[in-house]
């Protein structure tokens, strides 16, 4: 399976990534590999095993429904590029 | 409304905000309202190096409204992570589930005009709310508020099984009623703890493929949904009769103007990029787990439904209506208990307190007054001491004020004439300046004796006690 230079530009369009066009050639091959890599996977005979769900080997890790109170808003803001009455200030955002 | 040769078809993907404590990934507080990222540490605003860690009572509400809506639960699930940038989503993605949700299979029956109608549910998955942005209206720009931001969601969605807003409408209520009862969510939807994307699209009657879709996003009132819904058939089979063809897009409904709008947001088809969730591992339920939330779970509406007509001889619609809302039916429960008269509950629920909620706007979650206060209103009844009538005000007065009924009518002086020598008087003075209506009673018009009776009650301003006003009414008229 080949990919495309389109797909390399839509994938990078959906990561929001302007690529340059040496970067599209470059991340074209670069993905063409690891399909091929993802290809050699999907052909391994698994006849016989059980599903795999996740690869950490750990089920379950849960926590309890405890309120610990963080109590640092001004921390949290602080590295905001700018902020507002306790909240992010952003560029217009349009609905 | 929609035309006779159209049908429409809905499906729904209903938005729940689980009534836990805690945040599904982190310990921050879920408390609705807050002065803005109050309830926020590092891991809900997505600062490097955190890491999620699932809130157990997120599992277990979800395993139970699967198992409530007859849902088979998936044994060995996960999460996945769901990518998309917008500024309510601090990890420009949302953890969510994919292939493995929580729930699948299931259904739920709702009540139509043409009987009962079962709506099948393809999945409820479990995933994480988005913040809030506000803007100002000087444009200085948004501000991001992540106080909702991983504030843990149910989605369920429904199979197309939708033929009409009532049907819709019928069916958040239900799913609404349910979640209610097994103590999940608050459902408030002026809040937005319930939620919904209503997908809509028509096709001629009998096609066999379903038309294009729109959808309309995060509608969060039972009269939106079914304006927007009758709105966008109606739209969408103008323009195809118009030869136009239906583009699938989001559209945003305008309540103000009663329009769909569209959002022109899908220039790319959406393009999730879904894969599994890293920072988490595997959900695996065991069958003993399963079965004990199970049996945690309280008696749902189809069972109470039937113990009321079947133990109380409730009408199947007096009986719907009183399972129709956890509130009212606790209401019912309580107040039966105490004056052992069902079926005046029943109905003084059904039309009186229903009517009064549906002037004030208002939905049964809102009810001040428990099954005490009502209990005792009906014995009030029974007992002669106040009229229906009179019982109707002392409900209004509930509705303002809660206090026992017994005070109120102390309060007010309503409480019923029985004196027969004081209805008498009454009686006699309205015979004496009714002459006509005597008269016409005794030429065997016998409406003229309910004209007679209802004035001593305007006399008495609903005091006198009626059995007794028409038997010395009917007395005195055969002299």
């Amino acid at each position: 399976m080949a990919i495309s230079k389109e797909e390399i530009i839509h994938i990078a369009k959906l990561a929001d990534l302007n690529l340059s066009e040496a970067e599209i050639e470059k991340y074209t091959k670069d993905m063409q590999e690891i399909i091929e890599f993802a290809n050699t996977i999907n052909n391994v005979n698994t006849e016989g095993m059980g599903e795999t769900i996740g690869t950490n080997e750990k089920v379950n890790v849960l926590r309890k429904d405890e309120v610990v109170e963080f109590g640092n808003r001004d921390g949290l803001l602080q590295n905001a590029p700018s902020q507002d009455e306790g909240m992010f200030r952003i560029p217009k955002v349009l609905n | 409304m929609v035309r006779d040769d159209y049908e429409v078809v809905i499906g729904l993907e209903v938005h729940c905000e689980l009534s836990t404590k805690t945040k599904i990934f982190c310990s921050c507080s879920t408390e609705f309202g807050g002065e803005p990222n109050t309830h926020c540490c590092p891991v809900c605003m997505a600062m490097p190096g955190t890491l999620p860690v699932l809130n157990e009572k997120v599992v277990e509400y979800a395993v139970k409204a699967g198992l409530a809506t007859n849902c088979s639960i998936e044994k060995n699930s996960k999460n996945d992570r769901k990518n998309y940038f917008y500024p309510d989503s601090p990890k420009a993605y949302q953890i969510s589930q994919f292939d493995k949700p929580l729930c699948y299979d299931g259904h739920v029956t709702i009540e139509t005009e043409n009987g009962e109608k079962e709506i099948r549910i393809e999945r409820i998955h479990i995933e994480e709310d988005a913040g809030k942005l506000n803007h100002d209206e000087y444009g200085r720009g948004s501000f991001v508020d992540l106080n909702r931001a991983g504030v843990p969601l149910i989605e369920v969605v429904s199979k197309p099984d939708m033929r009409s807003s009532a049907e819709v409408e019928a069916y958040m209520r239900k799913l609404k009623s349910i979640f209610e009862y097994i103590e999940i969510s608050d459902c408030k939807m002026e809040q937005g703890s319930l939620r919904a994307d209503v997908n809509v699209s028509v096709r001629k009657k009998g096609a066999k493929e379903f038309g294009t879709r729109t959808e309309m996003k995060n509608m969060n009132s039972f009269r939106s949904i079914v304006r927007a819904i009758d709105y966008e058939a109606q739209r969408q089979i103008e323009e195809i009769e118009n030869g136009n063809e239906i583009m699938q897009e989001t559209l945003r409904w305008d309540d103000i103007s009663g329009r769909t709008f569209s959002m022109r947001d899908k220039e790319d088809a959406q393009d999730y990029r879904y894969f599994p969730e890293p920072d988490l591992v595997a959900i695996k339920l065991s069958d003993e787990y399963i079965e004990n939330i199970r049996k945690s779970l309280p008696e749902l509406p189809e069972s109470r439904k039937k113990r009321y007509i079947e133990n109380y001889g409730l009408t199947e619609k007096a009986a719907n209506f009183a399972v129709s809302s956890k509130y009212y039916s606790n209401l019912f429960e309580e107040a039966t208990k105490i004056c052992n008269n069902p079926k005046t509950v029943g109905n003084m629920i059904m039309s009186d307190i229903a009517r009064i909620l549906n002037e004030r706007e208002e939905e049964p979650d809102s009810l001040k007054f428990t099954g005490k206060e009502l209990g005792e209103l009906v014995s009030l009844i029974d007992k002669g001491t106040i009229s229906s009538a009179i019982a109707k005000k002392v409900l209004e007065e509930l509705f303002n004020e809660v206090k026992m009924p017994s005070k109120i009518i102390e309060e007010k002086g309503w409480v019923q004439i029985s004196d027969e020598g004081a209805i008498k008087e009454v009686v006699m003075k309205i015979l004496e300046n009714n002459a006509q209506s005597v008269a016409d009673y005794k030429a065997g018009k016998d409406k003229a004796l309910g004209f007679l009776v209802g004035q001593a009650m305007k006399e008495t301003k609903g005091k006198a006690n009626p059995q007794l006003l028409n038997k010395l009414f009917l007395e005195e008229l055969k002299k």
